[in-house]
């Protein structure tokens, strides 16, 4: 009988286990935000502003309001309470506030029938907008000082001197989410002033403290519910639809919808911040860095959002996963009349990473020394200081195994041949074989994990027996990344019983989980309910005097003493865990101090044909080495690394969200922001370098956003092995490579 | 029309395009929209046995037409071998881009039931997915071609993987 109880738990910690959420869907009865409906709704439409800046000199609801079939239109007077929004700095109108700050700011909504009349009330509201001087350029907002964040870095000696200094200016454009479900939501009246909420979120409860603040309600008379996402990808870090939607509930007393278009999606949701970075590397002959300084601009966009966090990353990750003992970086994020720039996978590391990358080669080159190697002889180790915030690294750091263990995989062989599919240009039949040249880069990349800066980070769970299993109980958002698996496979490996749920509870129901960003909720979410398992467990174990549990209840000596049932009606066990991550500090003026709980590392290498005539790219091959403190679930976390590969890629050669000179938006649809296709996605060989951590559960790590960050300048690095270009600029364009500087 | 073998009779505006009267009309919601402009597949369906994308058509160039959408898939509670192959080989992660997916599969498929790698990429080239990187849904594809074919799929890539420690 005890061979029986000591069972392996299968689906346990470390299988592919399939998704719980991968029936329905496959099936199409997966409920997204968009699929969401309720009896006597009413359907939400936006107008936004055609211009990226100006004063609105005249607003006229009457003909929208007075068309058959329209509720009701709510401008920026109609909102109740706090009439802006943000979850740093509250700085962003609910809606307009009589001045446009950037292309496709919401100015009115309206709520009716169907969602036809919306859009054409919409349209009919008059909108008489003086035009005004758009500021577009950053190093013209910083000349302005309108400047959301300045993050200095001052670390060592500024005089210190290398005997080889290599100094580089860097560009990136804007990149967008696109995550492929567009924004929708439902905002239900409860009849007693308050409204039930389903919005897109990444974090629940970060947005209820915000409506409630706009909506000028008790905090307990919203709740916040979760829902299904088409993908979020930071996109639905700041609230877009959700206030709107709640304030025409709450007015008109009925349900209210709204599913926007890819146009107001672009227009609504944060993006990437676009970056102009200048560096200065000095090192030694031996290629030892001696310093390094950086000014980095990042374009914040018209409002706030998540900027101040995202310099934060920028800054301290200026330098790369490598040891320098003289460091000085001046990092701002500056207002401009651009749609406001927040979170996006990787969350400003992506950008020091490009520039510092590019660094790391054109150093190797200057020092004639082998790239890799370079980056091996300056590999930061647990043991040694972060070369921006000084702090020590303490936690398993493989740096020099990423490098070696990508380095180490094979090259693709195979030359390309003349099917049109393996050549730049594609089926556009450009480009013959014999001119096509062969490129490979490298780049190695830094991401923290969790919260930094001294916030408190935790997340809460909590852990039901039942009488035929187990309940997780949580806020943590699943976006598509597979959190729910996870969280499941540790429930199972902690309680030792396999039948687990996960329930996704109201913001009414269960504190914070924090947000499913910042590669966290793994080791967040993720440790949350390990503890509350653990704890689940040990009080099963002492209400039963057992000594194991399992599906089928509590056992002593291997005799079932106890089923779950009886337990369920006997406890019932139900044990709530608040988890905190140890703690950081904020950074004194100088940008020092231990700002971060953790690091990550990667390393990536691409392997391009160019055909250098045309400028096409055709990308052959990705590899990467990621540390990920121990897997969880192998399939899921390769799935993550090649869904990351493809956005880090896409920015890379294709992704931009281009603005004209007075900062509108030229190409807010799929057809013109192009996405890497299905034809555009090269093989990828992953290592998984597994050191096991101290404090996420069962030693994993976050490991999302690695995959995007240090793939962008690896693919770069290899256009330029190929071409000889100096590419300071990403997304490389056609003509950056056929005109190009050398 | 026939939806998913249902006869469906019903006035439409002659705007309403197919996705919408699919969706807010009959309740199918398994069939997505991403773009609404012809670009993403998301709303890919089955037009008397061949793939479209919705967002494309009017519902009046629908007239007596056989469609087949995402929830007509599955017979008698057994999941069609496509919908096997996409939730056996994690080819999802949001799940958005699936119902199209699968259906272009099941179209590419039926014309080429043994489809090599690169024509199951040319295949599903029209649907775009924003989070899987496509590798994982050439492998669901590769698994459901098999089971068609009345053949054992391969083993799953992950279960001959490395780890380093
Ligand atoms: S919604 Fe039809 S192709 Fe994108
Ligand atoms: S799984 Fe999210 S878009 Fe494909």
């Amino acid at each position: 009988m005890s061979v029986e109880t000591r069972h392996r738990i299968r689906g346990g910690v470390g299988e592919s286990v399939t998704r719980p959420d991968g029936v329905p869907k496959v099936c199409g009865a997966f409920q997204y935000l968009d699929d969401l409906r309720a009896d006597g709704m009413l359907w939400a439409a936006t107008r936004r502003a055609t211009v990226a800046r100006g004063r609105i000199v005249a607003l006229d609801v009457g003909t929208a309001s007075a068309m058959p079939g329209v509720h009701d239109v709510i401008t920026f007077a109609d909102v109740p309470g706090r009439p802006y929004q943000g979850q740093i700095v509250p700085d962003q109108p609910v809606l307009c506030d009589g001045e446009i700050r950037h292309w496709g700011e919401a100015i009115a909504v309206v709520a009716a029938d169907d969602p036809e009349t919306a859009r054409l009330a919409a349209e009919a509201i008059t909108v008489d907008v003086e035009e005004l001087e758009p500021v577009v350029d950053v190093e013209r907002a910083l000349e302005l000082g309108d400047v959301f964040r300045h993050f200095p870095v001052r670390r060592g000696d500024p005089e210190a001197r290398g005997d080889v200094v290599v100094e580089g200016f860097y560009e990136m454009g804007t990149q967008d989410q696109a995550p492929l479900g567009t924004e929708a939501g439902l905002a239900v009246p409860d009849g007693h002033g308050g409204v039930d909420l389903w919005g897109p979120s990444q974090w629940t409860h970060v947005d209820h403290e915000q409506l409630v603040a706009c909506l000028g309600l008790r905090p307990e008379e919203l709740r916040v519910h979760i829902s299904g996402l088409g993908g979020a990808f930071g996109a639905r870090e700041d609230l877009t639809l959700q206030t709107h939607i709640a304030l025409l509930a709450l007015r008109t007393g009925r349900p209210v919808k709204q599913h926007y278009d890819r146009a107001d999606s672009f227009a609504a949701h944060v993006k990437r911040h676009a970056a102009r970075m200048w560096y200065r590397h000095e090192a030694d002959r031996d290629g030892r860095l001696v310093k390094v300084e950086a000014r980095m601009i990042l374009d914040g966009g018209a409002y706030q959002m998540t900027s101040q966090a995202v310099i934060a990353n920028a800054a301290t990750f200026a330098v790369g996963p490598y040891r320098c003992p003289n460091t000085f970086v001046d990092a701002y994020v500056v207002r401009t009349n651009h749609p406001p720039a927040g979170a996006m996978r990787g969350f400003g590391t992506n950008q020091a990473c490009f520039a510092a990358e590019s660094q790391m080669d054109r150093l190797a080159a200057e020092l004639g020394i082998d790239p890799l190697e370079l980056r091996l002889r300056n590999a930061l180790e647990p043991g040694d200081a972060l070369a921006t915030t000084g702090q020590v690294v303490t936690e398993p750091l493989p740096t020099s195994e990423v490098i070696r263990s990508v380095a180490a995989l094979p090259l693709p062989d195979d030359e390309p041949g003349d099917d049109p599919l393996r050549l730049p240009g594609g089926t556009g039949l450009t480009t013959p074989p014999d001119r096509v040249v062969r490129g490979v880069g490298y780049a190695v990349g830094i991401k923290n994990l969790a919260f930094s800066e001294g916030f408190d980070d935790y997340a809460e769970a909590r852990v039901t027996l039942t009488a035929d299993g187990a309940e997780v109980h949580t806020a943590a958002i699943e976006v598509g990344q597979g959190m729910v698996t996870v969280l499941i496979q540790i429930a199972r490996s902690a309680l030792g019983i396999e039948n687990v749920e996960v329930v996704f509870d109201d913001t009414s129901k269960i504190g914070s989980a924090g947000s499913s960003s910042a590669s966290r909720q793994t080791q967040m979410a993720g440790g949350a309910v390990l503890r509350a398992a653990e704890a689940a467990r040990s009080a099963a174990l002492a209400l039963a005097g057992g000594d194991d549990l399992d599906d089928l209840g509590v056992w002593r000596d291997g005799e079932l003493v106890m089923t779950l049932a009886e337990l369920a009606e006997r406890g019932p066990i139900s044990e709530w865990v608040r988890f905190r991550h140890p703690e950081t500090e904020e950074p004194d003026e100088n940008g020092q101090g231990r700002l971060h709980v953790d690091f990550s590392v990667a390393a990536h290498r691409a392997v391009v044909d160019v055909d250098p005539e045309l400028g096409l790219v055709r990308v052959v091959q990705i590899d990467i080495a990621q540390d990920v403190g121990r897997v969880i679930n192998p399939v899921q976390l390769r799935g993550q690394i090649e869904g990351g590969i493809a956005q880090g890629m896409g920015w890379a050669i294709m992704e931009e969200l281009v603005f004209r000179d007075d900062g509108t938006v030229a190409n807010p649809t799929f057809t013109d922001y192009l996405l890497p296709t299905i034809l555009d996605m090269p093989p990828v060989e992953a290592v998984l370098v597994e050191q096991p951590g101290t404090w996420g559960p069962f030693g994993a790590k976050g490991m999302a956003e690695l995959p995007t960050v240090s793939v962008t300048p690896a693919v770069v690095a290899a256009i330029r092995d190929a071409t000889g270009k100096a590419l300071r600029r990403v997304p490389v364009r056609p003509e950056d490579i056929v005109f190009g500087d050398g | 029309m026939n939806v998913n073998g249902r006869a469906v009779t019903a006035d439409v505006e002659p705007r309403t395009l197919l996705v919408h009267f699919l969706r807010d009309d009959l309740g199918l919601t398994g069939t997505h929209i991403g773009c609404e402009t012809s670009y993403c597949g998301a709303c890919t369906v089955i037009v008397d046995g061949r793939t479209a994308k919705s967002c494309t058509m009017l519902a009046v160039q629908a007239d007596g037409a056989e469609i087949t959408t995402i929830e007509g898939l599955a017979a008698d509670g057994e999941l069609h071998p496509v919908q096997e192959g996409f939730w056996e080989r994690h080819g999802l992660q949001c799940g958005y881009c699936t119902p199209g997916m699968i259906m272009s599969a099941v179209g590419l498929l039926s014309e080429n039931p043994d489809p090599s790698e690169d024509e199951i990429r040319h295949g599903i080239e029209g649907n775009i997915c924003r989070c899987t990187g496509y590798h994982n849904i050439v492998r669901a594809i590769e698994y459901a071609a098999a089971k068609m074919r009345g053949e054992e799929p391969a083993p799953a890539e992950w279960e001959t993987q490395e780890v380093t420690a």
